[in-house]
């Protein structure tokens, strides 16, 4: 017998899950959404991809290195949030703000509220909505030359559209059918304009769906948020049931990124399965309201970094009763 | 009612194949046989032998410390070597019993005879259970007889036996089903004779599809007694969620199964309370599983209470390779051990023994939110906020967030992808309440 066997407390059973494992599904279930994006808007998106995933690793790294942290076995979690940043820039963006957007992703909006699980707010949401703010211009440019897209004529489009679908949308007047204006089977499969991203609804899916097969992700809030959000332009966006202007909406624009990969995001939504719930519904509403009431086409990234605040607000309201208790818990009261 | 599972629970490796098929044996040990004086919950025993006296094989050697407590009986029959503390599983030192085992297992008069459960009253029933010291064997060890005597035997609807076997690597019960079914039946006629209106279930996980039949074909022709298949999850077999997938009660931390009208006793227990009453004879054997990845030869034993580990890993052949890590009981509940010199008592289940330990250098991050604990567990709490609490020793704020209702079966800790010692936090302040209630009702005391 060995001179020394390990001693514990029990369990003595792991699942074997990860946070590393976690994150690298994550980037997985990316991959066709980043692969779409560079099919469709050419190698200037690859590079918008690179330089930010790498600018977040870096940041990272640097972070760790002068605040003298030990080297982070969790990196992966930069690449995610770079990655989920890289894709919320149109191709066009000059690469020096993917750089800036990284950067105050993991510094300002991560590392300096504490690190990997104490940040609360989406960092690349968080970013982006900074840089949309600074750069307004350079952030929703989504004008693409012709040369540049290298599959353009491949994908059967001439050209990229200017505006966004939703943009178009939102100027349509009320009788003129969305059909006749965009074509909602370019928009599921990906072929119009926006930013890299966003633009495939299928790609998103297929995304969304592997991480739900892997248990990374619930559907509790991407379903909520959809379906809360598709039942407000029901009742509030003046078209009654118009089949073709809801799924316009509910693929358009950055819902389905959002619902699926930004929304989802384990740091910033509720921890309780009735919140998550409550949270989706919410997010849905916001996003809703957001389109149909102001200026711009586009509220989901400033909807979910609203509801991000409101998480701790919401996992204390929902708290799960316990199992035999009738009484949910009582409130927490601060010691004096 | 068609429930077979409950909300919340994970799926570790079973590793119930490496034992499953093999029948248990009779272990007959050969070196002293050491009783400790706590192998239940409650008051320890007092030995009523002295050193150098003959003891026979079932004589009682120390009785009940108080009202909740446990008499224990000898195994064999020799003379008590002396009477000294010795290490056990749980790693304090115990005073315990050192009998030197002659070989003749020479019996006390009437051990083994036949007797008619139903020619003795409720009353002496109870009494033969209690002066067999007869314990929770599924872990607990808590004296069977107080279960048995609840305030209001007519309240009792459902005995409920315990068959589950949800922890990893265990098969002991499996084997006591399939090999000793009809004393288990006995043995739940027996409860079932003290209350009126009880109906019995025995609970079977459906990995067990062999016991399930074998327990159904006994049970045919039987009334009051129904097999019931649950699912295969960890915890199944733990107290309250069991209660919950059989009748559809729930019960909390500040109440007794018996509130809820049931009686759950693990399968080796029932067995052990037909002994007593039909055989006369007291709680001194019970199976254990010896397995793992590191034992050469696992299989299931029957053991005399008493024997030392390191003969029954002998007698499986002994370690293939030096072990990380030995555990009595399961992988998910078990306590490590850091010798195996340690005598097998009425709650020992188990002796497990690893190469590879899963636990060691986790590498510890930082709780990301994912929600796993919460999914997992079958109490229905936030393992996440218990364990910031727990983190703080902000012991008011761990009880507002129901720390005490967990029942430690180790499942948050189990699924957390950061390493995090979550189960291990939460027992822990769950130690340092329970002290400090303890505490303050002594000085409540002290002051009347």
């Amino acid at each position: 017998m060995k001179d020394l066997v390990n001693v514990s407390a029990s369990p003595h059973d792991r699942s074997g899950k990860t946070t590393r494992s976690i994150m690298r599904d994550v980037v997985i279930a990316l991959i066709p959404a980043s692969a779409f994006g560079v099919f469709q808007f050419g190698i200037k998106a690859l590079l918008v991809l690179v330089t930010s995933v790498v600018s977040a690793v870096i940041a990272e790294f640097l972070w760790n290195y002068f605040m003298k942290k030990p080297k982070t076995p969790y990196e992966c979690s930069a690449v995610v949030t770079g990655l989920l940043l890289g894709l919320n820039f149109p191709a066009s963006v000059p690469l020096w703000i993917p750089v800036v957007g990284s950067v105050f992703a993991i510094i300002v909006v991560k590392q300096m509220y504490g690190g990997l699980g104490r940040n609360f707010m989406n960092p690349a949401l968080g970013a982006r909505c900074f840089l949309v703010i600074c750069f307004a211009g350079r952030m929703t440019n989504f004008v693409v030359e012709k040369g540049n897209a290298v599959m353009n004529g491949f994908a059967g489009v001439d050209g990229i559209s200017q505006a966004t679908p939703l943009a178009i949308i939102k100027d349509l007047p009320a009788t003129t059918a969305v059909g006749s204006s965009v074509s909602l089977s370019d928009m599921f499969f990906g072929f119009t304009g926006g930013v890299i991203g966003e633009t495939s609804a299928l790609a998103i899916l297929i995304g969304g769906l592997y991480l739900v097969i892997r248990k990374v992700i619930s559907l509790r809030i991407p379903l909520a948020y959809l379906i809360s959000c598709g039942a407000f332009m029901l009742i509030f966006s003046g078209r009654g049931f118009d089949c073709e202007y809801l799924a316009a909406q509910l693929i358009g624009g950055g819902l389905m990124l959002g619902a699926w990969f930004m929304a989802t995001d384990y740091v910033t939504s509720p921890i309780t399965p009735w919140g998550q719930i409550i949270y989706g519904i919410l997010l849905g509403v916001l996003t809703g309201l957001i389109r149909t009431c102001s200026s711009g086409a586009e509220g989901v990234s400033f909807t979910i970094i609203f509801c991000n605040l409101l998480v701790p607000l919401i996992e204390r309201m929902t708290m799960p009763r316990a199992f035999g208790l009738e009484k949910k818990p009582k409130k927490i009261k601060k010691e004096a | 009612m068609s429930k077979d599972t409950f909300r919340g629970g994970v799926h570790p490796y079973e590793g119930k194949e490496l034992t499953e098929n093999k029948e248990a044996i009779p272990f007959i040990p050969k070196g002293d046989l050491v009783f400790p004086m706590s192998q239940h919950i409650g008051a320890p025993a007092k030995p009523i032998v002295e050193t150098g006296q003959r003891v026979l094989m079932g004589q009682t050697i120390a009785e009940a410390g108080g009202f909740v407590s446990s008499p224990i009986a000898s195994s064999v029959s020799g003379y008590v070597k002396e009477i000294k503390p010795v290490l056990t599983v749980s790693g304090a030192m115990v005073p315990a019993i050192v009998i030197e085992n002659d070989g003749l297992y020479e019996a006390v008069e009437g051990l083994g005879e036949d007797r008619d459960y139903r020619e003795l009253s409720r009353q002496e029933i109870r009494d033969i259970i209690r002066d067999a010291g007869i314990v929770g064997m599924g872990g607990a060890g808590f004296p069977t007889f107080i279960k048995l005597s609840p305030k209001n035997d007519a309240a009792i609807d459902t005995i409920i036996v315990n068959g589950s076997e949800c922890e990893p690597y265990l098969t002991s019960d499996y084997r006591v089903m399939l090999q000793e079914g009809e004393r288990l039946v006995g043995g739940l006629k027996i409860i079932l004779s003290l209350f009126d209106n009880a109906r019995g279930v025995i609970a079977i996980e459906d990995n067990k599809p062999k016991a399930i039949e074998h327990m159904k074909k006994l049970v045919e022709g039987e009334e009051k007694i129904t097999v019931k298949k649950v699912r295969t999850k960890y915890p199944e077999g733990a107290e309250r969620q069991l209660i919950s997938v059989v009748t559809g009660r729930k019960i909390n931390s500040s109440m007794l199964p018996a509130d809820a009208g049931c009686i759950v006793d693990n399968v080796d227990t029932v067995v052990a309370v037909y002994m007593a009453v039909a055989k006369k004879t007291p709680l001194m054997r019970r199976v254990v599983t010896v397995s793992g990845d590191a034992i050469a030869d696992p299989r299931n034993f029957i053991v005399k209470t008493g024997t030392n580990y390191n003969e029954l890993v002998e007698a499986a052949g002994g370690f293939t390779a030096p072990p990380a890590k030995m555990i009595s009981g399961g992988t998910m509940m078990g306590m490590a051990l850091f010798d195996t010199n340690i005598p097998v008592t009425k709650t020992s289940s188990a002796l497990l023994a690893f190469k590879k330990d899963p636990m060691d250098k986790v590498p510890t991050s930082p709780c990301i939110r994912c929600g796993r604990c919460v999914a997992a567990c079958p109490q229905h709490l936030v393992p996440q906020m218990l364990m910031d609490a727990a983190e703080k020793f902000d012991n008011a704020a761990f009880e507002a967030v129901n720390g005490m209702e967990c029942v430690e079966c180790g499942c948050c800790a189990y699924v957390c992808p950061s390493g995090r010692p979550l189960t291990q936090a939460i027992k822990e302040t769950r130690r340092s309440i329970l002290d400090e209630r303890k505490k303050a009702a002594a000085a409540a005391a002290a002051k009347k």
